[in-house]
């Protein structure tokens, strides 16, 4: 579910409506139904966000104060660099296996369907009782993780129960469910690709390496770029693996913003101050998904 | 290197180079497998652990070093996760969720997808970009005050009704990339005829377009069934989804590995069934939905 073309809307105004006209009758009732449930849930939130409103209590207009207060919370702060750590690591890792296993099972062999289906597995299981799976492999003393690791000789990791090691654990799950989702995009990508190049670069002599940077990376790149967008929105939405795994510890050591919010709605009734983190986290989120598709235009032309 | 074999010249080193060309097709054929297998081990493994936790005894599950395989399987598990919560109730709220958000879904989705593709309405789809965008918990906030006011906390109508901003967009996104490759000379054919706007789709698109609405419907089905946010905030002791409960039961007994294991695997069967018997379908659904 990736980029559409915003720029190609932009063209011609007046032979788009008159295109448009005959069409809205298909269009209105999902129109509707959209508006219901995303456009007024946006202007409430912009409201409570300039409102101190706790569940159960009376509500006062305050202003800009929830933003204000917001930029003086260290455990906010904090968890806008656990939500960057997480993100980047969520996004470069699974990018890089997925190509990788993209390039594997872009090759013909007995039985591919079959194993394909089985790789895909990870990102179509209901993440909840993924993250439980986890949660008892990741045990420091009885987990099946820290017996693998003796078995290698390793010395046993504390996992999500120390805060060094909490958030790259956390990757770990994120790399296993969401590596095939970038397979499939890249798996798109290689599917498209020409023959000829091939066939050219063999009789000249090439190497499969040089063939994968002279050739493939270059025609696969703007396949990679969608990839990355839709992985990086997806990475700071990120919720139910960090909220079941670690619920934001030990401490507030994994606590992303999207679990800060959580927190704040649901746990302490919060709505202002909640509202007014959602304000902030979709201007971020906005803000990256703005340069990347600024970065695919550019992967496009060059 | 089938014109070297040609060339008499090479003709006496035929054999040994047959029997290294031999060798470099097995080395090739071992690296492949070699890899299909170390992608697949991490993959496979969670599952085979979810599994082998899920029929062994408590004794087993807690034991170090891990036991792997069993000494004495067991049913027992999932004979618990079934008798101490009322695992049917969630399922079938599940089912009510998930089969009404879906429904609801393909009925305003498709048409919108179809309208969207020829009219080429870029900005719409855009729009759609932005729902994905938007923190799934930002629409729980009021969402939840309005159902509150309105009285609709505890049955399962607005968790149905929250699934939509999960489905709606699946389908709609889905379709528009399918009808785009529609050829549309059969629609301009039957508008000749006299066909109106709506009968064109009804009569012609419509019909063309049962693998794309399968798929649209099969992803909807799986991202709302594995949904577990709009659940936890929503639902009461007796509306709860299947994620949610399983989530419960990590909450209350956390040490009890062999039924948490149990109802892991209750809870992703469906889906994990629907992933097998339509892979191709998912592969190309989604990757023609990534790549415009």
């Amino acid at each position: 579910m990736a980029g559409a073309d915003i720029s190609g809307g932009m063209t011609s105004r007046a032979s788009g409506d008159a295109r448009l006209r005959p069409y809205l009758g298909f269009i209105w009732p999902a129109l509707i139904v959209c508006t219901a449930v995303i456009i007024f849930p946006w202007l409430f939130t912009v409201w409570m966000s300039l409102n101190d409103w706790h569940i159960g209590s009376e509500r006062a207009f305050v202003g800009w104060a929830n933003y204000a207060n917001l930029a003086t919370d260290r455990r906010f702060l904090e968890s806008i660099g656990h939500t960057f750590y997480f993100t980047i690591l969520a996004v470069f890792l699974p990018l890089v296996l997925g190509t990788m296993a993209a390039l594997v099972f872009h090759k013909k062999f007995r039985g591919r369907g079959f194993f394909r289906a089985l790789f895909i597995m990870p990102m179509m299981a209901t993440p909840v009782a993924v993250s439980l799976v986890w949660t008892m492999m990741f045990h420091p003393q009885l987990g099946v993780l820290n017996y693998l690791l003796s078995l290698v000789g390793l010395p046993p990791s504390q996992w999500v129960f120390a805060t060094s090691t909490v958030i790259p654990s956390l990757i770990l799950v994120e790399i296993w469910l969401w590596t095939p989702f970038v397979m499939i995009i890249v798996l798109g990508g290689l599917a498209s690709l020409p023959t000829e190049p091939y066939e050219a670069a063999l009789i000249d002599g090439a190497s499969q390496w040089q063939m994968f940077w002279k050739i493939t990376y270059p025609l696969v790149l703007p396949f990679l770029v969608v990839a990355m967008i839709i992985r990086t929105i997806d990475a700071l939405k990120a919720f139910e693996t960090i909220w079941v795994i670690t619920n934001g510890g030990p401490g507030t050591a994994s606590e992303t913003l999207n679990v800060y919010l959580y927190a704040q709605a649901f746990a302490y009734n919060q709505v202002g101050t909640a509202s007014a983190v959602v304000v902030v986290f979709f201007a971020i989120i906005v803000a990256l998904s703005l340069v990347l598709l600024w970065a695919r235009q550019k992967a496009k032309w060059s | 290197m089938t014109l070297a074999l040609d060339k008499p010249a090479l003709e006496k080193g035929v054999l040994g180079k047959r029997g290294r060309r031999r060798l470099r097709k097995v080395a090739d054929k071992a690296a492949l497998a070699l890899a299909v297998a170390v992608l697949l081990a991490p993959c496979l493994f969670v599952f085979f652990w979810m599994l082998s936790l899920s029929i062994k005894y408590d004794i087993d599950n807690t034991a170090w070093p891990p036991v792997f395989w069993p000494t004495e399987p067991t049913l027992d598990n999932f004979r618990h996760v079934f008798e101490e919560s009322p695992m049917f109730l969630y399922f079938w709220n599940s089912v009510q969720v998930t089969g009404s958000a879906t429904l609801v879904a393909l009925l305003l989705g498709v048409p919108a997808g179809y309208g969207i593709a020829k009219a080429k309405a870029n900005g719409l789809a855009a729009m759609l970009l932005l729902s994905r965008m938007t923190p799934g918990l930002s629409y729980l906030i009021p969402l939840f005050t309005l159902f509150q006011m309105l009285g609709m906390i505890g049955t399962v109508w607005p968790i149905a009704l929250t699934h939509m901003v999960i489905t709606l967009p699946i389908v709609v996104w889905i379709m528009i990339g399918f009808f785009e490759t529609l050829p549309h000379e059969l629609e301009e054919a039957a508008r000749i005829d006299g066909a109106n706007l709506w009968q064109a789709f009804r009569y012609v698109a419509l019909p063309l377009a049962r693998p794309g609405i399968v798929v649209g419907a099969i992803l909807s089905f799986i991202y709302s069934w594995n949904n577990f946010i709009f659940g936890a905030v929503f639902a009461g002791r007796t509306t709860r989804t299947m994620p949610v409960a399983v989530y419960n039961m990590l909450t209350f007994e956390s040490f009890a590995w062999g039924p948490l294991a149990a109802a892991a695997i209750v809870v992703m069967l469906p889906v994990l069934a629907l992933t097998i018997v339509i892979q191709r379908e998912i592969v190309q659904g989604l990757s023609a939905g990534g790549v415009k």
